[in-house]
């Protein structure tokens, strides 16, 4: 009964739900220790490892040396994903062959369902120079803390959703942090951003 | 699925109504209802539109429904100090004069439990219900996975 009362209430108010039952385990461990508004680390500092969607490992210190974008999400995301999605892939075709140096990554943060193999079927969709990454549980939360973002699981019924951090984020060719885009940015800025990474 | 919903469902995806075309109910009109291709059915699917209040009185969106998913909700997506979630929303309030969106990154029809994949050039039926204004049944176009709009000719100018 308590169960049932608790599931009705995550329909109205999805955070309060994960905070009720406690089922904490897909809870970045590092969110308390990353407050909102707390910068990523230079790229040279993550620790992260990741596999793309062809099965080869991603390290942090692969992305030095060209600039890098950077956004969470997970395929299974029907609103705001495909929309930073094509949102990206209409800028890089703005930017054309500019980008191409340019490491564009979708980290997954739902690793129960983003395979490498699901994530390159689903990222076929998109601009062919986003690159996929998924990886275990903890590998994932490793990740989200070298970027200080956070990601958390929803439950509903028999289905569950991801909430996680919406912004994009952009590094220089050396690893400092540049810039955050936003996910209501209107597109004429986002581009100029870019290029100033690209520089 | 059973075959006589299959059929149904079939005939229905040949309608011959355009979902660019208004659909009137009262003073409410939709339009431009769209969603986007789904790979396979585990996914959720969403459902976009527009609706316009021409009259006097405020109305709301209260539920919408479609036989191609087990488990339509309207949901908004929220940005919270930098993070994304999509709680379910009780309504979507339509005031007196006034247009609302159900649009990428806010309101939207979350489709849960697919019963049928969602092909590009298709359309399927949904269902919405007024709180003053009544039911009102919309066929909606599925675009791409990569759409971001419904694909009129007045969106593209
Ligand atoms: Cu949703």
């Amino acid at each position: 009964m308590k169960r049932r009362t608790l599931l009705q209430a995550g329909a109205l108010s999805t955070g309060a739900v994960v905070f009720m039952l406690g089922l904490g385990w897909w809870q970045s461990r590092h969110s308390d220790e990353a407050p909102s508004g707390t910068l990523p680390l230079p790229i040279d500092r993550m620790s992260f490892a990741l596999t793309d969607q062809h099965g080869d490992t991603v390290e942090a210190a692969d992305w030095l040396g060209q600039p890098t974008m950077v956004f969470f999400g997970f395929t299974w995301c029907p609103d705001i994903c495909p929309t930073t999605l094509s949102a990206i892939s209409d800028w890089l075709e703005e930017l054309g062959p500019d980008a191409d140096h340019l490491n564009t990554v979708l980290i997954s943060v739902d690793p129960e369902r983003d395979t490498p193999e699901v994530l390159g079927d689903y990222l076929s969709n998109f601009d062919d120079r986003i690159t996929g990454l998924t990886g275990t549980l903890p590998q994932i939360e490793q990740a989200a803390a070298d970027f200080r973002a956070t990601f958390r699981k929803v439950q509903s019924e028999d289905n569950y959703t991801m909430d996680h951090t919406a912004g994009v984020f952009l590094f220089n060719a050396d690893g400092r942090f540049a810039n955050i885009i936003d996910h209501h940015e209107d597109p004429r800025y986002a581009v100029p951003k870019i290029r100033r990474v690209l520089e | 699925m059973n075959r006589l919903l299959a059929a149904t469902l079939l005939s229905l995806v040949s309608s011959p109504v355009l979902a660019c075309d208004a659909v009137q109910l009262g003073t409410i009109e939709v339009e431009q209802a769209w969603s986007r291709a789904s790979i396979g059915t585990s996914r959720p699917g969403v459902v976009y539109l527009t609706i316009r209040n021409a009259g006097t009185e405020d109305d709301a969106l209260v539920s919408i429904d479609t036989p191609i998913s087990g488990m339509p909700m309207l949901h908004e997506t929220v940005v919270t100090d930098g993070i994304a979630s999509m709680p379910h929303a009780m309504e979507v309030p339509v005031p007196a004069d006034a247009t609302v969106a159900l649009e990428p990154g806010g309101y939207h029809g979350m489709l849960m439990d697919l019963t049928q994949v969602l092909k590009e050039g298709e359309s399927f039926p949904v269902t919405l219900t007024f709180r003053n204004a009544g039911e009102v049944t919309v066929p909606v176009s599925v675009q791409g996975v990569g759409a971001t709009d419904a694909g009129c000719s007045e969106n593209n100018g």
